[in-house]
């Protein structure tokens, strides 16, 4: 299991787009497939991605204007739910010369597409892609979606920070019920324990946990924990 | 049967989007007087519809529309952050495994288990797409419809009176939920699964891909 928490605090501290190819090379690493790219796609068609590809293939994908046929963009442009490389629309002549060209050029058999909305209609997917059996991919994906997503998001908003002339965003406060909540984490109650304390349910505190989670950056509630200790957002 | 449209796909099922947003406009402004925008050809609209949400829909034997929902990801704008955290604690629910349920909506004299299947579906969602959670903003007696068909949300918070109370609530998925609905429904887990992959697309074998 990848040590999500230290990736995470690498990629905060990437400073440049250059950075974020070191962090998703460690990604890569981390997760153990053949390859993982971040690929940002504007409404204008210019688009700006790193990731663990040869840059032949990187190259001839710019070059043969690929951004118009490859299925993960055709398909996934604008929506919001992750997708396995199987079950897009390869029908087209067009879109199978293409896997196979992609084939050819080491991307894998394999590919699991989380597609990103951010801001203003920008577009961003993060992929990862392999070659392995139907069955291993099938037992991947269960184990990693969950940090998939996350690391997802994380990379991009990131990506997001570097956007030329944009205004880096005021980062979220915790709300009082936030707060509360993970305080009692931090002293030791189980969730029971915290959701009776504050006259909640525990499926409510399980949402309240995770959007602090959230804001904090964090990969999973202990993480979420530690680093609002560490930030004096809480105190124990 | 259950259709899964993305906004930006709605024109390809010109009836079926017609009929549901006719029948938003019956629900939401005619039955329970909403502030929300009617156009002139009567269809129910608001900004989030703009946005390419993903919308699940119950879809008559005639093509009418029978019920739907229309789903967000809080990582965007949702209707509960823009206007109802005093409805959750001052919490603003934003998370890439939190979703938004909202425009909860039955035609007139849809048939009983028509809700049942709208949960059974968004129950798909949550297991296929990794989404642990759904926030959404419902009308309070809808709490008693849900808790019945065996999809019982949490209520986080109330504002309003009577029928015509608003309150916002959390869904999480489990398996007994599945049978729950499946049986309030009528609908076999399978069928619903097929449908889910009509939409979605079932994941072919890479051997029938490099066949195709």
């Amino acid at each position: 299991m990848p040590q999500l928490d230290a990736l995470i605090e690498q990629l905060e501290c990437a400073e440049c787009l250059d950075d974020l190819q070191g962090v998703i090379e460690t990604l890569r690493d981390a997760f153990g497939v053949d390859h993982l790219i971040y690929h940002w796609v504007n409404s204008d068609g210019d688009q700006y991605g790193c990731g663990t590809y040869d840059m032949v293939w990187v190259e001839r994908y710019i070059a043969k204007g690929y951004l118009r046929i490859d299925p993960v963009i055709v398909g996934c442009y604008q929506q919001f739910h992750p997708v396995d490389w199987k079950q897009l629309d390869w029908s087209s002549k067009a879109a199978r010369t293409f896997m196979q060209d992609a084939i050819a050029h080491g991307v894998g058999n394999q590919g699991y597409s989380i597609p990103i909305r951010g801001p203003n209609g920008q577009f961003a997917h993060f992929t990862l892609s392999h070659n392995c059996s139907d069955e291993e991919w099938e037992v991947f994906k269960k184990q990693h979606r969950r940090d998939l997503i996350l690391i997802a998001h994380s990379f991009n908003q990131k990506a997001l920070e570097f956007e030329p002339g944009r205004k880096p965003e005021a980062a979220q406060p915790l709300s009082p019920r936030e707060i509360e909540a993970m305080t009692l984490l931090a002293s030791g109650y189980n969730r029971a324990q915290a959701a009776n304390s504050l006259s909640i349910s525990e499926h409510t505190l399980r949402v309240y946990v995770e959007s602090a989670r959230h804001k904090l950056g964090a990969m999973n509630t202990t993480h979420a924990v530690a680093r609002a200790l560490s930030r004096g957002l809480i105190v124990v | 049967m259950i259709r899964y449209v993305y906004g930006e796909d709605l024109h390809k099922f010109p009836r079926l989007a017609r009929t549901m947003f006719e029948d938003r406009a019956a629900q939401f402004k005619s039955r329970h007087d909403w502030d929300v925008s009617v156009d002139e050809d009567g269809l129910e609209r608001d900004e989030y519809d703009h946005d390419n949400p993903l919308y699940i829909i119950w879809q008559n034997a005639d093509g009418t529309h029978g019920g739907s929902l229309r789903l967000m990801p809080t990582m965007g704008p949702t209707m509960v952050n823009d206007h109802f955290t005093h409805l959750t604690d001052g919490v603003t629910i934003k998370s890439p495994l939190i979703w938004e349920c909202t425009r909860f909506c039955l035609a007139k004299g849809a048939r009983p288990g028509v809700a049942a299947a709208l949960m059974l579906a968004a129950g798909h969602i949550m297991e296929e797409f990794g989404v642990e959670h759904f926030v959404g903003v419902i009308f309070a007696h809808m709490v008693r419809v849900f808790r019945r068909i065996g999809s019982c949300p949490e209520v986080l918070g109330t504002v309003g009176e009577g029928r015509e109370a608003i309150s916002v609530g959390l869904w999480e998925f489990t398996e007994d939920t599945q049978r729950a609905v499946a049986k309030s429904a009528g609908l076999s887990i399978d069928l619903s699964k097929r449908w889910f992959e009509m939409a979605f697309g079932s994941t072919m074998t890479t051997e029938e891909l490099a066949a195709a």
